[in-house]
This record gives structure tokens, C-alpha cells and sequence, in this order.
């Protein structure tokens, strides 16, 4: 009984520790952004707020949470309520298959650093982004609004669609570690990073990635200057900045997901695992913001273009490639 | 139609200008920003930029306004109001003269009406207030005691004032003719 206790005291302490973190690392990452975009584009960047512009997310969350709650009156209102609600929670849930270090022992009992290994944690997180999709969807669909509808649209196609070569770039990682348990699969990388054997079904994955979480070359569902700010053009206040939350979470989560499949996760020689983990997490989502920093947005028909036409296909040739190399290996 | 390519030289040049696009965007991490902050650092603006309206003196120090209305007609958003009167030398003044600068929209044309140089726009642009009836300047606020862009200029020596001085006695005025033997 006691036993039992401890474990689900030591699984809370985690779940709490692992939310704030995050939490705080996506307003950071908020400031981060707007920083570095600002240094790309040889600005300054937010530096009012306190000092370096340090305490801006704080400034932002009262802004946020002190603004009027905006509904629009022939909206559908429970959807509407909802929405941006769902983003931001299948964002933050996908976190908890994540395996972000190595076990600790203390006090001769075991603590892995996951939140849940569920052994088919790889699953688990496509599932969740699919449900995303919905928050978006209904979230421009629910405004009634012509700017957020075609917003939405935009959302639900685009991330369908990439869903699809995001889902097909994981099979080969499967295919090698054996396993849809994000931890067998860290575990499987002991003695090289998938990147090194699988660098295509890394770049599927990572352009794939970057559509789902709608930023720039990817970000027609909000394109400002074509649909005001796409399918959150009604939201106001904290419902607005759930969606931004969401958005900043998924950028995280997409960047250590990357790192886990591909990078190796908490592996790495000399630094502590946790370390590790971080520093290939901020490496990935640096190089989103870069990215973000350079890239134009792609047309409607550019965007299906590759996803369907370029993406798919090398994928799906992909997968048969590494079966005919595992089988020929392995025979 | 443009010739059709070879896909893989397409993606190749592909490759080579997307990697030129990163390499300037990371180039610009290091490199100084442009961005000029602006309470600590004043940018000096041209002497003609347009903000704050003054109503300037002529060198010998007098008003140089004759309230001729003529900058309240021109001022697209109506925002000049004054009274006119006359000094018992005849010379012509604004008894009041206003300005509501939360209406003004700097746009310059009562300077270029203004036939005496009077009112002028400075580039002195910091004029946000908590309270907006605080922007509505009296003739008070609005007189300098210098000549602005054009300190030698004084209307009077060149137009006069009739109670003054006799005819032909200004600034580049003619004596005045004899009609009778100017005819051709
Ligand atoms: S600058 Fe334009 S708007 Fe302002 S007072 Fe002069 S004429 Fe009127
Ligand atoms: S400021 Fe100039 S235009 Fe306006 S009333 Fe005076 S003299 Fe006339």
C-alpha cells in the first residue's frame, strides 16, 4: 500500500514538475522567437519588459488574461468555448510519452523520466495531433466567420495531409527500434542516432512536423495577410492565447519528438542526460525559427503539391527500401 | 515556355538558393541591429519635418500674424480658430488664436498658406497627452519669441502697414508714379 502511495506521489510530483516546465519553457519560447526573428531580421526584439525584455511572457499572460472574453454572437458558442482548449491539451498530452532522461534511483527505487511509457507511445502521439486538427477545424468552423471558416479549412487539409507522410516517415524508425514505445526506441539508438540511417525519413518527418504545428512555410490556416489571422481571427483573451499556447507547445513537443526518433533523445556523451535532451529539443526548434525567419509561405497548391506528391511517395519508397535492407540484413 | 530541365540540376540550384537564403538570415544573428531605440535615442529630424505648430516674430519682435483667417480657410480638418483685431497703428493681429492639436493632421498646409510666414510646423513631435482637452493650444503656447525657418523675413517692410509710413517707403516698393505723366 505504502508502495502504491509513493508511486502515484512520485507520478503527480512528475506530472507537475513536467507541466510547469513546459509551461514555462512555451512562454519562453514565445520570447525566444520573437527575439531571435527580431535578430534575423537585424532588429532588437522585445527588450521593455523588465531586464533583456526578460519578464515580457509575464506582461503578455496578464495582457492576455485581462482582455475582454470575446464571443461573436452567431457563433456556436460551446464549440467555440472549446476549442482553443482542445489544441492546448492534446499539445501538452503528447509530452507525457516522452522520455526526456535517463532513469533516476533513489532511494533504490527506479524513476523513469517519462510520464507514461506506454508501449505504443508512438501511436499515442500521432493520435493526439490528429485530435488537434479538430480544435482547429471547429475553432474556425464554430466563429462563423468567412476569414476563420477558410482558415480552418485550410487547417484541417493541410494537417490531414501531412499527418499522412508524418505518420509513413515513423515506419522505418519503427521498423529499426521494434517497437512503438518511445523509450524502446531511445533505447534502440544506444549506439547511433537514427538521423545517420534514416536521414530521409528525418527530412519527411521534420517538413512534416513543421506543417503541423502551422508555422511559416506552412502557416496558411492563419496567413495574416490573406485571412487576418485565419481560423483564431474571432478569439480574444486567454482563449486566444490558449491557441498561441498550443501552438508554442506543439513547437516543443514536435522538437523533442524529433530528438527522440531521430536525434538519439537524452543520449549523448560527456553532458548529463537531461541536458542532452534539452539542448537537441532547442537545437530543433531553433532551426524552426530560422526557418521561420527565411522562408516565404508556400502557396494552397504548393502545399498539397508536396505533401501529396513528394512527401507521400518517398516515404512509402522509403519504407520499402529499409524493409528490403532489414530483411537482406537480418537474413 | 521556359525549356523544361533537368530535375535533378532544378533541385540542385534548389538546394544552392535555399541554402543561401538560411546563410544570410543566420549571417544577420551577428551582426549588428538597425533598429534605432527610440526614448533613449532621438533621431535628428530634418528642419522641415512637420509637427508642432508654432506662431513666429518678426526681427523687430513683433507678432508676425495679421490674422487673415487665411491658414484656419486652408486647414483641411478646421481645427484654427482665432479673432482678429486691429492696434490702434492699424496693424492687424489675433486678439485669440487656437489650435486643437488633437484634430491637426500635421499636414502643413496653413504653413504654406500663411502669406506672413507666421505659422510655422517644427519637427518638435512628442505632443501625446493623458488628457485630450490639454491639446488645445492658445496663442500663448503657440508664440516663440524667434523668427523660425526664416529669421530676417518681416511682412511689413515689404507690404507695410498703411497707417505707417507713406506710399513707396517699404522694402522693395516702388516710388509711387505720377499718373498724369505716365501715359505712354
Ligand atoms: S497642419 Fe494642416 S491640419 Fe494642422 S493646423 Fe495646419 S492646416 Fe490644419
Ligand atoms: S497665421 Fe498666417 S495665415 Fe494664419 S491668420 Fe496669421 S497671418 Fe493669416
Amino acid at each position: 500500500m505504502t508502495a502504491w502511495i509513493t508511486g502515484c506521489l512520485i507520478l503527480l510530483l512528475k506530472l507537475g514538475i513536467v507541466l510547469v516546465g513546459l509551461l514555462l519553457l512555451a512562454a519562453y519560447l514565445v520570447l525566444a522567437e520573437r527575439k531571435l526573428l527580431a535578430r534575423l531580421q537585424i532588429r532588437l526584439g522585445p527588450n521593455r519588459a523588465g531586464p533583456l525584455g526578460l519578464m515580457q511572457p509575464l506582461a503578455d499572460a496578464v495582457k492576455l488574461l485581462t482582455k475582454e472574453d470575446l464571443a461573436p454572437a452567431k457563433a456556436d458558442r460551446l464549440i467555440f468555448l472549446l476549442a482553443p482548449a482542445v489544441v492546448a491539451a492534446t499539445a501538452l498530452l503528447i509530452f507525457a510519452v516522452v522520455p526526456f532522461g535517463q532513469d533516476w534511483v533513489i532511494g533504490g527505487r527506479r524513476i523513469p523520466l517519462v510520464v507514461a511509457d506506454l508501449n505504443v507511445g508512438l501511436l499515442y502521439a500521432l493520435a493526439l495531433s490528429s485530435i488537434g486538427v479538430y480544435g482547429v477545424a471547429l475553432g474556425g468552423w464554430s466563429s462563423n466567420s468567412k476569414y476563420a471558416l477558410l482558415g480552418g479549412i485550410r487547417g484541417a487539409a493541410q494537417m490531414i495531409s501531412y499527418e499522412l507522410s508524418l505518420g509513413l516517415a515513423l515506419v522505418p524508425v519503427v521498423m529499426l527500434a521494434g517497437s512503438f514505445s518511445l523509450v524502446e526506441i531511445v533505447a534502440a539508438q544506444s549506439r547511433y542516432p537514427f538521423l545517420l540511417v534514416q536521414p530521409l525519413s528525418f527530412l519527411i518527418f521534420f517538413v512534416s512536423a513543421v506543417a503541423e504545428t502551422k508555422r511559416i512555410p506552412f502557416d496558411l490556416p492563419e496567413a495574416e495577410n490573406e485571412l487576418v489571422a485565419g481560423y483564431h481571427t474571432e478569439y480574444s483573451g486567454m482563449r486566444f492565447g490558449l491557441f498561441f499556447l498550443g501552438e508554442y507547445v506543439t513547437m516543443v513537443v514536435m522538437g523533442s519528438l524529433v530528438a527522440v526518433f531521430f536525434l538519439g533523445g537524452w543520449r549523448g556523451p560527456w553532458l548529463p542526460p537531461l541536458v542532452w535532451f534539452f539542448l537537441k529539443v532547442l537545437g530543433v526548434v531553433f532551426f524552426m525559427i530560422w526557418m521561420r525567419g527565411t522562408l516565404p509561405r508556400l502557396r494552397y497548391d504548393q502545399l498539397m503539391h508536396l505533401g501529396w506528391k513528394l512527401l507521400v511517395p518517398l516515404a512509402l519508397l522509403n519504407i520499402v527500401v529499409t524493409g528490403a535492407v532489414l530483411l537482406l540484413l537480418r537474413a | 515556355m521556359e525549356p523544361r530541365r533537368n530535375f535533378l540540376a532544378a533541385a540542385w540550384e534548389g538546394l544552392g538558393e535555399l541554402v543561401r537564403g538560411f546563410a544570410t538570415t543566420f549571417i544577420h544573428l551577428f551582426r549588428r541591429p538597425i533598429t534605432e531605440a527610440y526614448p533613449e535615442y532621438h533621431r535628428p529630424l530634418p528642419e522641415r519635418s512637420r509637427a508642432r505648430i508654432i506662431l513666429t516674430r518678426d526681427p523687430d519682435g513683433d507678432e508676425r500674424c495679421v490674422a487673415c483667417y487665411l491658414c484656419s480657410g486652408v486647414c483641411p480638418v478646421s481645427c484654427i480658430s482665432m479673432q482678429s483685431s486691429q492696434r490702434e497703428d492699424g496693424r492687424r493681429f489675433a486678439s485669440w488664436f487656437r489650435i486643437n492639436f488633437a484634430r491637426c493632421i500635421y499636414c502643413g498646409l496653413c504653413e504654406e498658406a500663411c502669406p506672413t510666414l507666421a505659422i510655422q510646423l517644427t519637427p518638435h513631435f512628442e505632443t501625446c497627452q493623458y488628457d485630450i482637452l490639454t491639446l488645445v493650444a492658445e496663442k500663448e503656447d503657440l508664440l516663440v519669441d524667434h523668427g523660425g525657418k526664416n529669421r530676417d523675413y518681416n511682412f511689413y517692410r515689404h507690404a507695410g502697414v498703411t497707417a505707417v509710413g507713406g506710399k513707396g517707403e517699404h522694402l522693395q516698393e516702388a516710388k509711387p508714379v505720377n499718373r498724369r505723366s505716365n501715359l505712354p
